[in-house]
C-alpha cells in the first residue's frame, strides 16, 4: 500500500506522459517539490494511527525547522554567489550568547542590538577575508565556526544564559502572532524577503551573474568583490537572528545553539535547486528543502526510529534526493 | 570514387534533438592523406556531425564506415580505437601536468609492476615531437606554455593513439601569425605521412592555402563537396551564407567623421602594467579606429585600461575634453564606454543563464521601478534588443550556452549596446563567427559610427580591420608605433608589414 504511494506520483511524471515538455522544463528543477509531496504522503499514510496529519503537528514541523529556514535563506545568497558559508551554526549560537548576557545587563533593545552585532562583525570579517584578500571563503569559514563557537563558550564559561525578559521571549520564537506562532512569521518573512531580494532586485541579479560567471559580471560592471562581501554580510546577519530565535524559543543563550545548522542549511539549499557552483538560486526551493528536512525528523520520530537510525535514513534521502536533481 | 580511399566515411547521417532535426541526410567523407576543410554557418551542423564522429552523439540514422568497413561508434573511446582524433578548440590538457603526462593521460606507458614509467611517456613524447618536426619539451608543465605549445601538444596526444584522422576546430582562432603558419607547415608534414584532416574555419585563405576539397553545410544539408580548384571565394560564402554577400567586406569610406571636430575621447601618455606604455591617440565621434599589432602586444591590455579593468598608472583620459578616471568598469560603463571584450564565453556571457537575463545584466538600472525589478519591461527591452539585433533564439528564456557562436557574439554585443554607449570598444568581435554573421556585425559597426559615435575595433584579421577602419594604431611592445589613414594603407600586405615594424 505505502509502496504503492510512493511510486505512482514518480510514475506519472516520468518523461514518457509529458515527454518533450518536462525535458524543455528542466523537471530537475522541481524534483524538490516532486520530492517533498512523495515524502509527505508517504508519512501521512504511514503515521496518519500517530498523528502526523494533526494541524498540532504540522504547526510542529514548521516550527522546529524555522531557524533552519531562515539560516538557510542567507546560505541562497553565499551558496548562489558560488561561495560557502560554514560559520553560521556557530554564529547562532554566539548571537544567542550575546544577546542573553546583554538582555540581562541592560534589557531588550541592547539584547537584540548585541544579537545582530555578532551578525555584523562576524559577517564583515568572513566578507572582508575573502573578496579583499581573496581566501577562499571555504576557508575563511572553516576558520571562523571555530572562532565564533569558542568565543560562545569562553564568555559563557560554557553555562546556559537565562533570558528572562518575556517580551525577548515571545517576539523571538515563544510566542504567537496572533493563531500563527511567532517563528512560522519569522521564517515566512524571511522566505518572502529573501525571494523578492533574490529575484526581482538588481542586487539579487548581480549575485546570481556574479556566482555564474565572474569575469562576465566584472566585466559588465559589476563590483564582485563587493556582491561577495554582501552575501556574506548577509549570511552573518541572517544566522545572528537565527541564534536569537534560537534563544527566544528555549529562553536561553547557549554557545552550543546551532551547532551543526551550517549543514543542515547546506543540504536545504542544494536540496531546494541552488547550484552549488553558483549561478542559480531558488529561495522558495530553499524553504521546501528545509521543510523537507524538517518533515523527515518529524517523521522518523513518530515512526519510532531512534536518533542513530534517523540520521542514517535522513542521510540517504538527501543523497537521493540531491542524485535525483542533479544536471546531467 | 572507389570507396576504399576513403579513411572515413559518413552515409547519409540524420540526428535530431527534441524532435527538431539538426542533420538531414549528411554524407560526408574524408579520403586519406586529404586536407577536407568543412564549411558552414553557426548552426549548420558541423559541430553536430563531427560530435557524431567523435562518438560524443549517436545518429540516428546513417552509417559510418571506417577504412571501407562499417563501425559503430558509441562512444569516445570507440572513436579514439577507430583512429579519429580531435583538437579540440578548448584546449583540452590539464594544466598542473606535464606535455609528456598530458599526451599519455589515461594510456601510461607501464613499466615493472604496474607503475607508470614516466620515463619511457617522455621519450615516447619525444619521438612523436620529432616526428611532428617541432621543438617541445616534453617535461615542461603545460600550465607555463603558451597556447601554440598546448596545440601541438593536442596534436601529439592524438598522434601518439595513432590517429589517421585529426579533425581540428578554428585551429588558429588563438594563435599569433607566425603560430599559425607553423600550423600550415606541420598539417602539410601530417598531410605527406598519410594522416587525414578534417578542417573546420571560417577563414577563407586558410581553408584555399591548406585544403584539398571543402564540404559546405547549410542548415542541416549537405550543399556540395568540391575540389577547391573548382570554386570561388565568393561561391563558398554563397552557400554558406544562402545568398550573395556585396561588398561588406570591403571598405566604404564615410563622410561622418569631423575631422577638426573635437575628439571624443582623449588619452594622452597613458601606461598601465607592463603592456601598456605612454600611449596617446585621440578618436573623434563618427570614427572607426582599427587596433592592429601581434597578439600580445598591448592591444587588448590597452582596452582594458581604457575600460577600467586594469589599473592605470600615469597618463590622463578626456572625454569631450574632460579629465576622467577609469578606476572601474562601472565609471567607465557610466561615462559611457562599452567594451565587447575577447572571450564572448569566459568575459562576455554568463553562459547557463537565459539569453534575456544576459542582455538585461548591464541595463538593470532602465527596468528598475522603485527598488524591484520590473519583469515586464524587461521583457519587453530584450525582446527589442533581440529583434533590433537580429538573434536568431528559439526562446529568450533558454540558456545563452545553447546558441551558436555568432548569435552568442550578438547577444554580447546587443546587451552592451543597450546602455547606449558614446564609445565602443569591441576586442576581436568576429572571432569564430560565421560569414553571414560577421557581415551583419560589420555592418553594425559602420551604422554605430554613422551615428556619430566612437568606435575601437581590435582585430587579429587584416581584412576585416581594413574593411570597416577609417584609421588604424599600429600596437606594438605595448606602444604606438604608426598612425595610418585608411586612405594611405594599399593592401593587406602593406599592413602586415607595418604590424612586423618593417
Amino acid at each position: 500500500m505505502s509502496n504503492a504511494n510512493i511510486t505512482a506520483p514518480r510514475d506519472t511524471v516520468a518523461p514518457r506522459n509529458f515527454g518533450t515538455i518536462l525535458k524543455e522544463l528542466d523537471w530537475r528543477r522541481y524534483v524538490i517539490y516532486i520530492g517533498f509531496v512523495v515524502v509527505f504522503l508517504f508519512f501521512a499514510v504511514l503515521l496518519r494511527d500517530q498523528g502526523f496529519l494533526s494541524p498540532n503537528n504540522l504547526l510542529n514541523i514548521f516550527r522546529q525547522t524555522a531557524t533552519i529556514t531562515v539560516i538557510a535563506v542567507g546560505m541562497t545568497y553565499v551558496i548562489a554567489c558560488a561561495e560557502i558559508d560554514l560559520s553560521v551554526g556557530s554564529v547562532a549560537g554566539l548571537s544567542s550568547v550575546c544577546t542573553a548576557m546583554a538582555l540581562s545587563q541592560w534589557g531588550l533593545v541592547p539584547g537584540i542590538l548585541a544579537g545582530l552585532a555578532v551578525g555584523l562583525v562576524v559577517g564583515s570579517i568572513n566578507g572582508a577575508l575573502v573578496s579583499l584578500l581573496g581566501i577562499p571563503s571555504f576557508l575563511v569559514t572553516l576558520g571562523m565556526l571555530g572562532i565564533a563557537v569558542g568565543v560562545a563558550q569562553w564568555i559563557t564559561a560554557s553555562a546556559p544564559q537565562p533570558i528572562l525578559n518575556d517580551t525577548f521571549n515571545t517576539l523571538f520564537g515563544s510566542g504567537n502572532f496572533g493563531p500563527v506562532p511567532g517563528l512560522v512569521v519569522w521564517s515566512a518573512i524571511f522566505v518572502a524577503i529573501g525571494a523578492v531580494v533574490l529575484n526581482r532586485t538588481r542586487f539579487g541579479r548581480q549575485v546570481l551573474a556574479t556566482g555564474g560567471n565572474r569575469n562576465a559580471a566584472e566585466f559588465t560592471g559589476i563590483n564582485t568583490k563587493r556582491i561577495k562581501f554582501q552575501v556574506l554580510l548577509i549570511s552573518g546577519m541572517v544566522a545572528s537572528v537565527a541564534g536569537m530565535l534560537y534563544a527566544g524559543r528555549l529562553q536561553s543563550g547557549r554557545f552550543q545553539w546551532g551547532s551543526g545548522d551550517e549543514l543542515s542549511a547546506i543540504a536545504a539549499v542544494i536540496l531546494g535547486g541552488t547550484s552549488l557552483f553558483g549561478g542559480f538560486g531558488s529561495i522558495i526551493g530553499t524553504l521546501f528543502g528545509a521543510l523537507l528536512i524538517g518533515l523527515i525528523n518529524n517523521g522518523l520520530i513518530l515512526a519510532g526510529l531512534d536518533s542513530s537510525q534517523q540520521q542514517v535514513v535522513r542521510g540517504a534521502i538527501i543523497i537521493l534526493a540531491v542524485a535525483l536533481a542533479r544536471k546531467k | 570514387m572507389n570507396t576504399a580511399d576513403n579513411v572515413v566515411e559518413m552515409r547519409s547521417i540524420s540526428k535530431s534533438f527534441n524532435g527538431v532535426p539538426v542533420l538531414k541526410d549528411v554524407s560526408f567523407d574524408v579520403r586519406k592523406g586529404e586536407v577536407h576543410a568543412l564549411a558552414g554557418g553557426n548552426g549548420a551542423g558541423k559541430s553536430t556531425l563531427m560530435k557524431i564522429l567523435q562518438g560524443v552523439y549517436q545518429a540516428d540514422a546513417g552509417e559510418i564506415l571506417i577504412g571501407g568497413k562499417p563501425t559503430a561508434i558509441n562512444s569516445i573511446q570507440d572513436a579514439k580505437a577507430a583512429g579519429i582524433g580531435m583538437v579540440f578548440q578548448e584546449f583540452s590538457l590539464v594544466p598542473s601536468l606535464t606535455v609528456a603526462q598530458n599526451i599519455f593521460l589515461a594510456a601510461e606507458p607501464l613499466g615493472t609492476g604496474g607503475l607508470i614509467d614516466d620515463r619511457a611517456s617522455v621519450r615516447r613524447a619525444k619521438e612523436v615531437f620529432s616526428e611532428m618536426e617541432v621543438d617541445v619539451d616534453p617535461r615542461a608543465g603545460v600550465a607555463r606554455l603558451g597556447t601554440a605549445y598546448w596545440q601541438l601538444t593536442e596534436i601529439a596526444k592524438a598522434l601518439a593513439q595513432n590517429a589517421q584522422v585529426l579533425i581540428m576546430d578554428e585551429p588558429t582562432a588563438s594563435l599569433a601569425r607566425h603560430e599559425s603558419e607553423a600550423l600550415f607547415e606541420l598539417i602539410d608534414r601530417l598531410k605527406q605521412r598519410g594522416i587525414s584532416i578534417i578542417y573546420i574555419s571560417h577563414r577563407m585563405d586558410e581553408v584555399y592555402r591548406l585544403a584539398d576539397r571543402i564540404t559546405i553545410l547549410r542548415d542541416g544539408r549537405h550543399l556540395l563537396t568540391a575540389p577547391l580548384t573548382d570554386v570561388t571565394p565568393e561561391q563558398i560564402v554563397e552557400g554558406i551564407v544562402g545568398k550573395k554577400i556585396e561588398g561588406q567586406l570591403s571598405y566604404r569610406a564615410r563622410d561622418h567623421v569631423a575631422q577638426d571636430g573635437a575628439p571624443l575621447l582623449e588619452v594622452r601618455g597613458l601606461t598601465a602594467g607592463q603592456r601598456v606604455r605612454d600611449v596617446s591617440f585621440a578618436l573623434r565621434p563618427g570614427e572607426i579606429l582599427g587596433l592592429a599589432g601581434l597578439m600580445g602586444s598591448g592591444r587588448t591590455e590597452l582596452a582594458r585600461a581604457l575600460f577600467g579593468i586594469d589599473k592605470v598608472d600615469s597618463g590622463e583620459i578626456l572625454l569631450r575634453g574632460k579629465k576622467v578616471s577609469m578606476g572601474s568598469p562601472q565609471q567607465a560603463i557610466n561615462a559611457g564606454v562599452a567594451l565587447i571584450p575577447e572571450d564572448r564565453r569566459a568575459q562576455g556571457l554568463v553562459l547557463e543563464h537565459s539569453v534575456q537575463d544576459n542582455l538585461l545584466l548591464p541595463l538593470l538600472g532602465q527596468i528598475q521601478r522603485g527598488p524591484l525589478l520590473d519583469g515586464a519591461k524587461g521583457k519587453e527591452l530584450s525582446s527589442s534588443l533581440i529583434k533590433r539585433f537580429a538573434v536568431k533564439v528559439a526562446h529568450p528564456h533558454r540558456p545563452v550556452r545553447l546558441l551558436s557562436g555568432g548569435n552568442q557574439q550578438k547577444v554580447v554585443i546587443a546587451k552592451w549596446l543597450g546602455t547606449d554607449p558614446d564609445i565602443l570598444i569591441l576586442d576581436e568581435p568576429t572571432a569564430g563567427v560565421d560569414i553571414g554573421t560577421k557581415s551583419e556585425i560589420l555592418d553594425m559597426i559602420r551604422e554605430l559610427a554613422s551615428a556619430g559615435k566612437g568606435v575601437i575595433v581590435i582585430s587579429s584579421e587584416y581584412p576585416e580591420l581594413l574593411a570597416v577602419s577609417d584609421r588604424v594604431l599600429v600596437v606594438k611592445d605595448g606602444s604606438i608605433i604608426r598612425d595610418i589613414p585608411r586612405s594611405e594603407i594599399a593592401d593587406e600586405e602593406y599592413l602586415q608589414l607595418a604590424v612586423q615594424g618593417v
